[in-house]
């Protein structure tokens, strides 16, 4: 697995997970079966769809819809609430995330709205580093 | 040719809280008042398949013989998220098809009294200390409210939402509508935990705890435990006309799980397991969905109850709202659904929810029902899903 692992101005950047590609072009990757082009975000043992055990790293589009959605306003102790809960469809590749930049009200959000990836700070940890997260926010 | 197998005794015990008795109490009312319905004791019984998931490791099965009757048969725990009721069953009914034994005993039992929200991680923020990557994403913090959410509230709210994107003719007013079904019905259930009938408005004005779905349109933790005895088609030859008589067929029984499909690792698919399940068993049962008389299914929250209408086939594929919005699955309605109150009201003791759903539909094939009794009823329904995800689709059939 990649890790960016990059230095800033202000010292060096981890992304939140890590499909999570930083840099000057931030965007996410996938694992993707090279016998029937399964997708997958987490460390792989095998392909769930054929079992292939082949995997090369694919480019997600930055640019998606909004296929489902929930505002959150209860969750487990430490969670921040609320918050807006989503499956974005990238291109035929569906992410789960967070839908940022935007009024957590039924008003604001809708099914099939455009969104676009954009990243966010985490804060820094003991030795400085900046941990850097992921949402989409609308286009 | 294998078994056909039959329900020969079914028993639950009040949903709701119980504060004096514990998993073993509960699960020994439940069993014991299964094996009297029955008529028969655990002597007779080849197999006892016992189902808890919140302390699934503590052996709940081997815990209740030594209170009921330790005769040495064997023990299958079992757990298998909201779905173990209806696993252990199966297991019974495995065995009884195998020809291994005559009879079986299943029972599943919960404590969740109290219990708070399910399916969250419960991991605690690290902020301020050391962003170290961990485990299969590589992630340096809790995924849970910052890569969408891991609560089941969230989780089922979200497969609503994404059945309203692609059919439409959704909206937060429907799924509360559904909720007010559920919360009406329950009011004729003296065994569900709560029996107030809720309007649409107070239904839409309480909580909100992931949108579209507020408090009352979340499945009720609550305390509860359920048993069946199940037996062989020979051996029920052998019986009383009266137990012949009660004895209900299991036409189909049926366990799935998902199958691999885009977005599955993403949102899990609660559709085509259930699709995959529901089409096994009518099959099975050589029934169609417009045969049954009462259908029991998991509405762990009021979407989810929404897309299983579809799942199930009740209606066509998209057609789930129009469904819900003909008055079909009202209890006067062409095919009524949860009858019982749902565990939106019912409530949901997650090992005890897969055989409560099949004691609700047996005790109206039976005609023992009472005030809520579906009339005539021949045939019926009941599901169950765990995500996981793991889906339990059982047909049952009024004796001849
Ligand atoms: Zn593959």
């Amino acid at each position: 697995m990649p890790k960016s692992d990059a230095p800033t101005a202000s010292g060096r950047q981890v992304p939140l997970v890590d499909y999570l590609i930083l840099g000057s072009d931030p965007h996410l990757e996938a694992s993707e079966c090279t016998q029937c082009q399964a997708r997958f975000f987490d460390r792989r043992n095998a392909c769930a769809s054929c079992s292939g055990t082949e995997f090369k790293r694919v480019r997600l589009a930055n640019d998606g819809t909004v296929r489902a959605f929930t505002i959150v306003t209860f969750a487990a102790p430490g969670v921040p609430v609320p918050f807006v809960s989503s499956v974005v469809d990238c291109d035929g590749t569906s992410v789960r995330a967070n839908l940022i930049n935007v009024d957590p009200t039924p008003e604001k959000l809708s099914t099939g709205m455009r969104v676009r990836l954009t990243t966010y700070s985490l804060g820094t940890d003991d030795d400085g580093v900046d941990a850097i997260g992921f949402g989409y926010e609308p286009v | 040719m294998a078994e056909n197998v039959w329900i020969l005794g079914i028993h639950m015990t009040k949903f709701g809280k119980h504060p004096d008795k514990d998993t073993v109490d509960l699960a020994s009312e439940a069993a014991l008042g299964a094996l009297s319905d029955a008529g028969v004791s655990m002597k007779d019984m080849g197999i006892l398949a016992a189902g808890n998931l919140m302390a699934a490791n503590a052996g709940i099965g081997q815990q209740l013989q030594k209170q009921i009757g330790q005769t040495g048969i064997p023990v299958y725990n079992v757990a298998n998220a909201c779905a173990t009721g209806a696993t252990a069953l199966r297991t019974a009914v495995m065995a009884v098809k195998a020809g291994e034994v005559d009879y079986g005993l299943a029972v599943g039992v919960e404590k969740l009294a109290g219990a708070g929200l399910l399916g969250a991680g419960g991991r605690t923020a690290s902020e301020g200390h050391k962003w170290d990557p961990k485990g299969r994403y590589g992630a340096v913090a809790p995924l849970d409210g910052r890569v969408g959410t891991e609560t089941m509230p969230g989780v089922f709210a979200q497969i609503g939402m994404e059945y309203g994107h692609k059919y439409g003719g959704t909206s937060f007013e429907l799924f509360a509508k559904i909720s007010e079904k559920n919360h009406a019905h329950s009011t004729l259930n003296p065994l569900a935990a709560y029996t107030k009938r809720m309007t649409l408005e107070e239904i839409m004005n309480d909580v909100m705890i992931a949108y579209p779905n507020t408090r009352p349109m979340c499945s009720a933790n609550c305390d509860g435990a359920a048993a069946a005895v199940v037996v062989s088609d020979s051996k029920l030859k052998t019986l009383s006309a009266e137990q012949r008589r009660r004895a209900v067929k299991v036409a189909a029984s049926v366990l799935t799980t998902d199958p691999w499909e885009e977005a599955c690792q993403v949102l899990p698919n609660v559709n085509s397991l259930t699709r995959n399940a529901a089409r096994q068993a009518y099959e099975s049962a050589g029934i169609g969905p417009e045969d049954l008389n009462l259908v029991e299914l998991h509405d762990c929250f009021a979407t989810a109850e929404l897309v299983h209408y579809d799942n199930l086939m009740l209606c066509e594929e998209g057609g789930a709202a129009d469904f819900f919005n003909s008055g079909a699955s009202w209890r006067d309605g062409k095919t009524p659904v949860n009858v019982s109150g749902g565990l939106q009201s019912k409530g949901h003791p997650i090992a005890a929810t897969g055989i409560a759903n099949i004691w609700e539909v047996c005790t109206h094939l039976r005609g023992e029902a009472g005030p809520r009794q579906i009339e005539g009823a021949k045939v019926g329904l009941a599901h169950v899903i765990g995500l996981g995800s793991a889906c339990g689709v059982h047909i049952l059939e009024k004796a001849a």
